[in-house]
């Protein structure tokens, strides 16, 4: 098994922003030989696009870096294939200063075996948004080298719990560049994004019970979509962002219910005595997950958006919680207990097989990245809540150790568009 | 009132069949207020009686005051690993502030239910508005009235013990009759 430990790279890549630690362990079963050329130009820049660049792919397990060996080519004809044996790719680029304290940054990806181009991009952008230069050019290497989109430009949200302040926090997908978009004294849970990415709906007590909240992400404006008697809670968006599904106790038992995305035209879905919560839509909007223990211990379930029977899906000892599709609507993730400890699982609808990803511990509250290939969760470390990852075939995995806080309810956001 | 309190004591005998612990003697101690007898014959005695009931009152106060703060000091009941049923070692708890609640009716609870952390915490928000609602249901059939009671679960997100083992989980599954959160 390799093992990078990679908090030294990040000393370099974003000495500024620098919150989090990330371990890595396991590798794919296939690994790429690539290659990362420091680009030229502004040297301080250039060194940080290759970190960011380098920790991007670093972090998938699907690639091991060569390094160039004192090799600097920044154009394909400078490159001669006899001196890169073993390497099947390389990156190479320059950074050149524009008007306006603008930078344009030209890179291509070669490949080696084949002798072509795969590549060849510039991206203009202010220095200051280096970081987003970077996890660009980190997912089209991906793409192009894996044939599914990157996901290192997309987002996550979670909750950080410190001192008795509630923080809902946005990050980039490495856990880096967090925003706070609401302090509380109050617990927050569930942050949700709508499938454009640029609102979150979500649970705050700060009302001293928990209500449905929606925000947006630009002009930070919110709204309360559901505050009827009890707890309302559970938000998850359709996929066009016209609906949103929640649970609410205001009918006695909770239960799951779709409103429009402001909360007015309420409909009910399920009618049982029992537990039903935390719905996730399936990808093309036609039914919901949900955990229930209507069978007497929590498991999952799904059900048509009209309402009607709800099927069950898992029969595991233990119980099942917190269940979201793949991307692809086949197969989808949950929180596994059994034997005392949590354990991520993702579950085949077709085939009805379990596959336990992880090896258990307090792992809670999964979900996929939006190209589906790998998955966030909340785990645990010396007794404080941390983000970690997997990868879907449970063969790479990864920790995000923030510094302070304790950190529970993470999401994976979708692909910015 | 005191068919009330019989019918909350058998239901929850009844809501207890599942525990393990054997029903203990219930003994409902009566509460004994002797009012003062004063026949008042001239001024003095007329004052004396005055005096006697003044000393009567300010007892009478401290001993509600006593037992309104014998009362808080056990506002919590209890519940075993994914029950929401009021468990019979809490039935005194339960007795004892219907009971309260029922001889003054302008005082209004917040029930509070919360769960440990094996669970997601939407499915433990869930289980704790069930906690919630059987203990109030338990306060009612004690005789609360149903207008003083509002419920709230905060689920898994205000443990009070935040260690993963039993002693500390036990602890945080449980319900609490808030008087101040009114």
């Amino acid at each position: 098994m390799k093992r990078w430990i990679l908090s030294c790279l990040m000393f370099f890549a974003v000495p500024a922003h620098a919150v989090l630690n990330i371990e890595i362990t396991g590798a794919g079963e296939h690994q790429t030989p690539i290659s990362l050329v420091r680009f030229s130009g502004d040297a301080a820049i250039a060194q940080g696009l290759l970190e960011l660049v380098s920790n991007d792919l670093n972090r998938t397990g699907l690639f091991k870096l060569i390094d160039p060996a004192g090799k600097s080519p920044h154009e394909p004809r400078d490159i001669r294939p006899a001196e890169w044996a073993g390497v099947e790719a390389v990156l190479i680029g320059t950074v050149e200063p524009q008007a306006e304290g603008k930078v344009a940054v030209k890179f291509r990806l070669l490949d080696l075996v084949r002798n072509a181009e795969l590549m060849s991009q510039v991206v203009t952008a202010k220095e200051d948004q280096v970081r987003a230069i970077g996890h660009r050019i980190a997912d089209l290497v991906y793409e192009r080298l894996t044939g599914s989109p990157g996901v290192f430009s997309t987002r996550i949200a979670y909750v950080s719990r410190d001192a008795g302040v509630y923080r809902l926090v946005v990050a980039d997908s490495d856990g880096d560049n967090e925003q706070a978009l609401l302090t509380s004294r109050e617990p927050i849970m569930s942050p949700a994004w709508s499938p454009d990415g640029r609102q979150i709906a979500y649970v705050s007590f700060e009302k001293s019970r928990a209500m449905v909240y929606v925000q947006s992400l630009t002009s930070r404006q919110r709204t309360l979509i559901a505050d009827f008697p009890g707890s309302n809670s559970a938000p998850s968006w359709s996929p066009d962002g016209s609906k949103i599904a929640m649970v609410l106790t205001r009918d006695d038992e909770s239960q799951i219910y779709i409103a429009n995305s402001n909360g007015k035209h309420l409909r009910r879905i399920t009618y049982s005595e029992a537990i039903d919560t935390e719905p996730s839509f399936s990808p093309d909007g036609s039914s919901l997950l949900f955990t229930s223990d209507r069978g007497g211990s929590p498991q999952i379930y799904r059900v048509s958006i009209e309402g009607g029977n709800a099927e069950r899906l898992t029969f595991e000892s233990g119980n099942a919680f917190s269940p979201r599709f793949h991307p692809d609507g086949k197969s989808f993730v949950f929180a596994h207990f059994r034997e005392g400890v949590f354990h991520i699982a993702v579950y085949d609808i077709e085939s009805r097989q379990t596959q336990i990803l992880t090896v258990g511990g307090w792992e809670k509250k999964p979900s996929f990245a939006p190209n589906g290939k790998m998955i966030l969760f909340a785990t645990e470390l010396q007794g404080r809540g941390i983000l970690a990852t997997v990868s879907s075939d449970g063969r790479v995995k990864q920790k995000m150790v923030a510094q302070r806080g304790d950190i529970r309810e993470p999401m994976w956001g979708p692909f910015l568009k | 009132m005191m068919k009330k309190l019989i019918l909350g004591v058998l239901l929850l005998n009844l809501l207890a069949a599942c525990s393990s612990n054997p029903p203990k003697e219930e003994t409902m101690e009566p509460a004994t207020t002797s009012a003062a007898e004063a026949p008042a014959a001239d001024t003095q005695a007329a004052a004396d009686a005055q005096a006697a009931a003044d000393a009567q009152a300010a007892a009478d106060a401290q001993a509600a005051a006593d037992a309104q703060a014998a009362l808080m000091e056990k506002n919590s009941v209890y519940f075993p690993f994914d029950v929401d049923a009021v468990q019979a070692a809490d039935r005194e708890t339960i007795m004892n502030h219907a009971e309260y609640l029922a001889s003054h009716p302008d005082v209004k609870v917040r029930v509070e239910g919360n769960a440990d952390e094996r669970g997601s915490s939407e499915y433990n928000l869930g289980l704790g508005q069930r906690r919630a609602k059987n203990t109030k249901r338990a306060l009612v059939l004690g005789g609360a009235q149903d207008a003083q009671i509002e419920t709230v679960s905060y689920g898994e997100e205000k443990p009070r013990c935040s260690e993963h083992n039993e002693a500390c989980w036990a602890q945080n599954r449980r319900a609490d009759i808030n008087y101040s959160a009114q």
